[in-house]
């Protein structure tokens, strides 16, 4: 993979974050509501003061000198402030992003170590038994929405069988060992959720790609060389098949991120997807925007990420 | 890869005239006749069909009201009375969730309307005008591709919520705002398959035939190319009504889509995820309203495209 291609995939993510930039200060801009909209029915303020505040704070320039500004603060790291947490928006999310992360790291790794035998196995054997079940299966496991899945292991582990604790805590109590065992113990549920759902829509991503690569004409050279069956599976079929599946992880990741927001607002685990929530239902714009240019610059990241092992699985894409 | 069509007509001992004998089945029977084959479909297209008429004429059978509000019987397990059982301030789970039943597939089917439309438009505009044109309006659909969609869908239920609600009321506000959000954020998958399906049709020679003749632009598309680029236009839309069904779902859980007063599937399930102890029934059966509903029509489109779309017959 020359540097070349890095760079020009990393130039390629800029236009898609300036869109996204535009379609997100278009939606705000577009919102019904004025940050003043207090202050002018306020009789006690006149309207001269008024008038200085909207210059002030720039609210009657043009669409574009304000996208601009907004722009340049939002690059700057100059978020705003939760009137909520009485905090930055930044430092908020800051706290906040690294459980989200693990959770979403969590879920996805169970969610490929699930998906990529069960997949590959199915394919193996095109309408064995063994397919149809995995294929009926996975098609429950994503029909079964995330929030419902959540309230039914809820029911199952927490409140019939009292196994596993429902309600996250960030401040655990306990130290050394026990403390990972907690950890563990109230993290279960959550990436249990994301990554069965995710694992689910993977099983058939993998089961087609695999399906493509099989009927190659140098898997049948390999076989009629003599390797063994089980060889020319994991040495010749599964790593060139996985390689459009690793694209189609990252470009999963809005999906996930969905996901994601559900799982951490039922089982209370203290992420942006709950702090999205929470501020949407307490009216804090500040860090709903925040929030939501994260996810998306977080999309973005993922997206690259993907080109760039796609290019350093397949030097053909790297040098085209 | 087995080929479905044998080597030679008489590989298998019959002599041709025999094929030839068979009456030919019109594209709609040869559908129906590989859709059928589907046998987990067909089970599905029966139980959506017995849900959609619970929904639809449910209120003649069961004419209890909605919000019957009966403080003796509050989080009442099913019983003759009330066969889903009934919720913290005693009302019949089984009659909310035929109403809410309505809105929750209405939004489905709505939303994939829109999306679909929409799809189709920028799909057919891209795949027939090559060139500046397609690429900036593939970007356009890559950029939405992108977009971290549950957050944005929130993000605009917050910002735009109140304002509509003021405009359209309540019911009819919320309701058209999710709708054109949902299917506002779920187009490009369709218009990416149209694309793709113009790119290879346009260069036929049924649509050179008919350029020969005449046609006009508008005429090529509407008559001669979309037509055949529908087989898996319905197949994405059977599956975008599954995914409007759970998006809305997902809203009115979190408290963010319609009203308590309009209790859709999502909605009755997010009033009942703080009793998951005491009254476990009232989260089960919409939960599995909306699993049931979505699953069948997965199942369904899943079965329309071994019927439907050509390029996945293995």
């Amino acid at each position: 993979m020359s540097p070349a291609y890095v760079l020009r995939r990393i130039l390629l993510a800029i236009p898609s974050l300036f869109g996204i930039s535009v379609v997100l200060f278009t939606v705000l801009a577009l919102a019904p509501g004025d940050p003043f909209g207090e202050l002018m029915t306020n009789p006690n303020v006149p309207a001269s003061v008024q008038l200085a505040l909207r210059a002030k704070f720039g609210l009657d320039d043009p669409v574009y000198i304000r996208y601009v500004h907004w722009l340049m603060a939002m690059l700057h790291g100059d978020w705003g402030f939760s009137f909520v947490s009485r905090m930055n928006v930044d430092i908020l999310i800051m706290q906040r992003l690294p459980v989200t992360l693990a959770v979403i790291g969590a879920s996805q790794l169970l969610a490929v170590l699930v998906a990529i035998p069960v997949g590959v196995l199915g394919a193996a054997r095109p309408y064995s038994l063994f397919d149809q079940i995995a294929n009926t299966l996975a098609f429950i496991g994503f029909s079964l929405p995330t929030f419902f899945t959540g309230l039914l292991l809820i029911m199952v582990f927490s409140i019939r069988l009292e196994w596993l604790p429902f309600v996250f805590q960030s401040d655990l109590s306990s130290t050394g060992w026990q403390w990972w065992v907690d950890e563990i113990r109230q993290s279960i549920m959550p990436i249990a959720v994301l990554g069965l759902f995710q694992g689910a829509s993977l099983v058939r991503f993998v089961r087609s790609a695999v399906l493509d690569v099989i009927r190659l004409d140098y898997v049948t050279t390999a076989r009629s060389k003599g390797i063994g069956e089980r060889r020319v599976l994991v040495r010749h079929v599964v790593r060139n098949a996985l390689i459009p599946v690793v694209t189609l992880v990252a470009l999963q990741m809005p999906v996930v991120f969905g996901g994601a927001i559900i799982t951490e607002q039922i089982f209370r685990v203290p992420g942006i997807g709950s702090l999205l929530i929470s501020s949407i239902l307490s009216n804090d714009t500040p860090v709903v925007m925040g929030v939501t240019f994260v996810f998306a610059g977080l999309v973005i990241l993922f997206n690259l990420i993907a080109d760039l092992l796609y290019g350093f699985l397949d030097p053909r894409i790297a040098f085209r | 890869m087995v080929s479905s069509t044998p080597a030679s007509l008489s590989a298998d001992g019959k002599p041709p005239a025999a094929l030839a004998a068979a009456p030919p089945l019109s594209p709609s029977r040869e559908a129906w006749r590989r859709f059928r084959k589907h046998k987990l479909a067909v089970a599905s297209l029966v139980v959506l069909t017995l849900i959609v008429f619970c929904v639809a004429f449910g209120t003649l059978f069961w004419p209890l009201a909605i919000n019957d509000i009966d403080f003796s019987s509050m989080l009442q397990g099913p019983s003759m009375a009330h066969p889903f059982g009934t919720d913290d301030l005693g009302q019949d789970i089984l009659a909310r969730m035929i109403y809410g039943g309505r809105i929750s597939l209405a939004v489905g089917l709505a939303a994939m309307f829109v999306a679909v439309v929409v799809g189709v438009t920028i799909g057919a505009i891209s795949g027939m005008a090559s060139g500046r044109v397609d690429a900036a309006l593939m970007w356009v659909t890559d950029l939405f591709l992108s977009l971290p969609q549950l957050p944005l869908l929130l993000l605009v239920i917050y910002l735009f919520r109140e304002g509509l609600k003021s405009a359209l009321g309540p019911e009819g506000g919320v309701f058209v705002l999710i709708v054109v959000v949902i299917g506002g954020l779920r187009w490009m998958p369709v218009a990416r398959l149209v694309r793709a399906q113009f790119l290879s049709l346009r260069e036929k020679e049924f649509v050179e035939a008919a350029r020969a003749l005449g046609a006009s632009r508008m005429r090529l598309v509407v008559r001669h190319i979309l037509p055949n680029a529908l087989g898996p236009v319905i197949v994405a839309g059977t599956i975008e009504v599954a995914n409007a069904i759970i998006a809305e779902s997902t809203l009115s859980f979190l408290g963010l889509g319609f009203p308590p007063d309009i209790p859709t599937w999502g909605r009755v399930l997010f009033d009942a995820k703080d009793q998951l102890d005491t009254a476990p029934h009232w989260a089960l059966f919409p939960g599995g309203a909306i699993f049931l509903a979505v699953l069948t029509i997965n199942f369904i489109g899943d079965g329309l495209r071994d019927a439907l779309d050509p390029r996945r017959v293995l």
